[in-house]
């Protein structure tokens, strides 16, 4: 399993899970755990994907990119060690 | 599993509070280049260096991309040049030729520096360390890329203050052959006792005799995060200050490490050290100094800075040294003025002087780092200012160095710009009492008592 760790930051508006999600299906992506919160105003979503069936990661990553701006909302993927490795010992 | 509130503080000291990972360095030895013909030694250099270092710009960026963290840097640091070019360097030009050729390398490799144009001269200069020497005023003015740095005193050898004397001359020299260019040649020039073979950091990276064939080390950054993580504990004790300042240093290496580690798996290059330093730049925000003042300063400089700093500076460590299996390099706070708007903004205030700077070396991970002084200053002060640096490393048992620039034509109350990473600076004033009859003096400065442990 590659485990990556996608985040959406941006204004609060409907159908922002429904869209990402419905990327990561036609990806092939599975959807591990996603939780969100509101910080400052902004709506904050964490997913944790598992990616293994992805060839080209950049390319992906270019295609999510894409779906955040269509949503108004940056999105980043990134490998979950660098979280992994800063918040556990 | 990760939680949703890491995951934003992660990417918040990235976005917002400038965390990077400021360089991979690629270590590489050069001394099975050398060769008794210079055109030889030349192409075996060249071939070595694109060979080794061809998938470094490459794989760094990989990495950016799959943790999303900018890797600021990706440099190459060398064996030092005195060793390789001894054989077949007759004339200082023979030493800038082989300048040119590592300016090149660089280049076709597309790495942002390479450092190690150097001499290691502690105790002893032989000839080939004194061409090298001569040479570097010539060399800097001709290339890009090319650092230097001369290793002119160590705890356990003394200070060779005839290197040391020479190296005033140098300064002023590279000054003079780069004053159209704001004397950019002395920013890329470094003086040190007590230099680390493992260093990632430039102007003074190079790769020691004691290091592998190749290395990787990596040096990573975050005043920002620091300061910003320090924000949140205003008005509370040095017991919480010292915690919060740990967490976070720990916080920062661990990132350097994860990165050094897939660097070196994906180079299948050895993984070497992380330099936990404070690396400050010119952007607002990423300064050390301006954690100075959120410790409880109105600028750097004032009093409590040294104690300040110290704190700082080993927190900095202890939080760090758990993060990563191997720490080395420089590690600590840097200081530079040029590089740090805070510390400017100090110098620019009347709150900073040359000799609190000095003061504060004692303390820090380095010493006196990017500061400009008046063009007209003699080569035996500078001279004298390197000893007094070289004296705290020695007689501290840590690494200090001198970058100087005595900018041609500018005086206390003209500001000088480098540009970049380099960042600005106003010219300090510096103390000109006469120290010739000092300098003068031949030989070394025997090794201090506390040397001797054997």
């Amino acid at each position: 399993m590659t485990k990556y760790v996608i985040t959406v930051v941006g204004r609060d508006t409907v159908g922002i899970i429904a869209k990402v999600c419905t990327f990561l299906a036609e990806e092939e992506v599975n959807v591990l755990d996603i939780s969100q919160t509101i910080v400052n105003g902004y709506f904050n979503m964490m997913m944790i994907v598992d990616a293994q069936k992805i060839d080209s990661f950049n390319e992906f990553q270019d295609r999510l990119l894409k779906v955040g701006e269509e949503i108004g909302c940056i999105i980043h993927c990134q490998h979950e060690d660098i979280f992994n490795m800063m918040h556990r010992i | 599993m990760i939680d949703i509130k890491e995951a934003i503080e992660t990417n918040r000291m990235i976005e917002e509070e400038n965390l990077d990972v400021r360089t991979i360095t690629l270590g590489i030895n050069l001394l099975d280049c050398a060769d008794r013909d210079l055109k030889t030694c030349c192409q075996n250099i060249f071939n070595k260096i694109t060979t080794v270092a061809k998938d470094l710009v490459k794989t760094g960026e990989e990495i950016e991309k799959k943790y999303g963290i900018p890797i600021v840097n990706k440099r190459i640091s060398i064996t030092p040049i005195s060793l390789v070019g001894a054989n077949c360097c007759k004339e200082t030009k023979d030493y800038v030729k082989i300048a040119k050729v590592l300016d090149l390398a660089a280049k076709v490799v597309g790495v942002n520096f390479i450092g190690g144009y150097s001499a290691i001269c502690s105790k002893g200069m032989t000839k080939s360390d004194e061409l090298l020497i001569r040479s570097i005023p010539e060399a800097l003015a001709v290339t890009e890329k090319v650092c230097s740095s001369v290793n002119v005193g160590s705890t356990k050898t003394g200070i060779n203050m005839d290197a040391v004397r020479l190296m005033g001359e140098i300064i002023k020299e590279a000054a003079e052959y780069t004053k159209d260019r704001d004397c950019i040649g002395c920013a890329k020039l470094v003086v040190f006792c007590n230099a680390p073979d493992d260093n990632p950091f430039m102007a003074g990276a190079f790769h020691g005799v004691s290091e592998a064939d190749a290395v990787i080390n990596v040096g990573v950054s975050g005043p920002g995060v620091v300061k910003t993580a320090l924000e949140a504990v205003r008005g509370e004790s040095f017991e919480v200050l010292c915690e919060t300042i740990k967490k976070t240093a720990f916080k920062i290496t661990r990132v350097g490490q994860l990165v050094a580690k897939e660097a070196s798996a994906k180079l299948n290059i050895p993984f070497g050290i992380i330099d936990l330093s404070l690396a400050p730049t010119p952007a607002i925000g990423d300064s050390v100094a301006d954690i100075l003042c959120e410790i409880g300063l109105e600028y750097a400089g004032a009093p409590g800075t040294t104690a300040a700093l110290a704190l700082l500076n080993d927190q900095v460590k202890k939080g760090g040294v758990m993060a990563s299996s191997y720490v080395g390099g420089l590690s600590g706070a840097f200081i530079p003025v040029s590089e740090d708007q805070g510390m400017i903004n100090a110098v620019e205030a009347g709150a900073l002087t040359l000799e609190k700077l000095e003061a504060m070396t004692c303390v820090c991970s380095v010493g006196l780092d990017m500061i400009a002084v008046p063009g007209d200053v003699s080569a035996a002060t500078l001279s004298g200012i390197i000893a007094d640096e070289a004296a705290i490393g020695m007689i501290n048992q840590k690494t200090t160095a001198v970058r100087l620039i005595p900018v041609v034509g500018k005086t206390v109350g003209d500001t000088v710009e480098f540009g970049g990473l380099l960042g600005y600076a106003p010219i300090m004033d510096v103390n000109r009492f006469d120290c010739s009859n000092f300098v003068n003096r031949t030989g070394r400065i025997p090794a201090p008592i506390h040397s001797f442990k054997n």
